[in-house]
């Protein structure tokens, strides 16, 4: 059956988000979550990386030989890639030093190849575009979440505005350091998984063993 | 020698690339439900680590970097825009050299290994290691120290995960958080655990 576009769109928001349930591209997405507007701005580069290449990937999928498929896939993407670094650092040059080498990762980012593989080498160009800009939408939804708390609770602002003032300026706000330090990230996913899963039950992995189970082996 | 000695350290410890750099978390959460396939995975990654970094170093200053050309008469080119694809073949390139060498000379430690060594090509620890070498401009012996140095900090801390893992197999975890919510919330343990390492710098 033929999914409708909207579905396409909408499905990796939470439904099949890639990084809370298909375990997709979570290297870089943890490490520029420290301030919002970079995780805004990684969320913007990897929409745009996503649906061009899945886009590409679709357009020449029925003249592309199985074998040498993955590096065509991984030469497309990095092309793109090296032209939105170039661009970043033409002109938004202070921002691109703060992402680092996070931009460069985006070509072994596995929610990139993965879509490229998994979706677009079987589907048309407008639903594989779709796909990778549903999906890439499910990836900044959660960096935005998580850099907006991170920010908030570690320096009491959000995009470089000061909202708390805090007590090292005579407000009442105690900046959190550990939100800008790498384990909040964890926590915080961790916390965004369960959250999905309560509101979403057959997410929920089975475990391998359960207490009553031993019980009854042991019996 | 006792700068080499901190920046190894630092790789190892501090700069861990899996816990404060989260690089190479798909694997890292992928593969560590057993503790020997962990170990297999850490090895081929410290192998890899250990011969990409200098190999790319290389490169980057005889070949990318901003007037790298000058031995042959090209001094005004800067051809680092193409390091991502440099890197990126040089690894695939290497992978597939190291696992038809260890095939043929150490067969023990590729059965070891197994089928991770493919799997590591697009690894982001692997290119993440490159690209930092590039941007903190480390020199070739400081990049060999780097690249053995974080590979076995990558492989340590899969290790450790792996065995904390084995162990919650019993525990009883609640449903939401069954699977990926526990690993993440364990691995961000670990990671506030290799903060302890701070002050040794």
């Amino acid at each position: 059956m033929q999914e409708s576009k909207w579905r396409i769109l909408s499905r990796p928001l939470v439904d099949d988000n890639p990084l809370t349930l298909q375990i997709l591209g979570i290297c870089s997405a943890l490490a520029v979550t420290t301030s919002l507007d970079t995780a805004l701005l990684m969320s913007f580069v990897v929409v745009c990386v996503l649906a061009l290449g899945s886009g590409s990937v679709s357009l020449i999928r029925n003249h592309l030989p199985h074998s040498v498929r993955i590096i065509v896939q991984i030469t497309i993407i990095a092309s793109l890639v090296i032209v939105v670094d170039q661009v970043l650092q033409a002109y938004a040059f202070e921002l691109s030093k703060r992402l680092s080498v996070f931009v460069g990762l985006i070509i072994t980012n596995c929610i990139v190849l993965g879509r490229a593989e998994g979706y677009a080498m079987h589907n048309g160009f407008v639903a594989s575009v779709l796909d990778g800009i549903g999906n890439g939408l499910g990836y900044s939804l959660i960096l935005i979440v998580v850099g907006t708390i991170r920010e908030f609770f570690g320096k009491g602002s959000l995009l470089n505005v000061q909202i708390l003032i805090p007590t090292s300026q005579g407000g009442a706000f105690e900046p959190l350091h550990l939100m800008l330090l790498p384990p909040s990230a964890f926590f915080i996913i961790g916390g965004i998984i369960w959250f999905i899963r309560r509101k979403r039950p057959q997410q929920v992995e089975k475990p391998e063993f359960t207490l009553r189970q031993l019980q009854e082996e042991s019996k | 020698m006792s700068a080499l000695w901190d920046l190894l350290l630092r790789s190892v410890f501090l700069d861990n690339l899996a816990l404060s750099f989260f690089l190479g978390m798909c694997t890292f959460l992928a593969v560590s439900k057993r503790v020997d396939t962990a170990f297999g995975v850490g090895l081929a990654m410290m192998f890899v680590q250990t011969v990409t970094v200098p190999v790319n170093n290389l490169i980057y200053t005889w070949l990318l970097a901003p007037g790298a050309l000058d031995w042959a008469g090209l001094g005004d080119l800067d051809l680092s825009f193409l390091r991502l694809i440099a890197f990126i073949g040089v690894i695939a390139a290497m992978v597939q050299v190291l696992e038809m060498t260890l095939e043929f000379h150490v067969p023990k430690l590729h059965r070891a290994m197994g089928i991770f060594l493919p799997l590591i090509t697009v690894n982001c620890a692997i290119l993440g290691g490159s690209l930092f070498m590039v941007e903190r401009s480390y020199s070739f012996t400081e990049s060999v120290v780097f690249g053995f140095g974080s590979g076995l900090g990558w492989a340590l801390a899969i290790v450790m995960f792996a065995a904390i893992r084995e162990r919650l197999k019993y525990a009883d975890i609640p449903d939401g958080l069954q699977g990926l919510g526990m690993n993440f919330i364990i691995a961000g343990i670990m990671s506030l655990g290799f903060l302890a390492f701070a002050g040794m710098g």
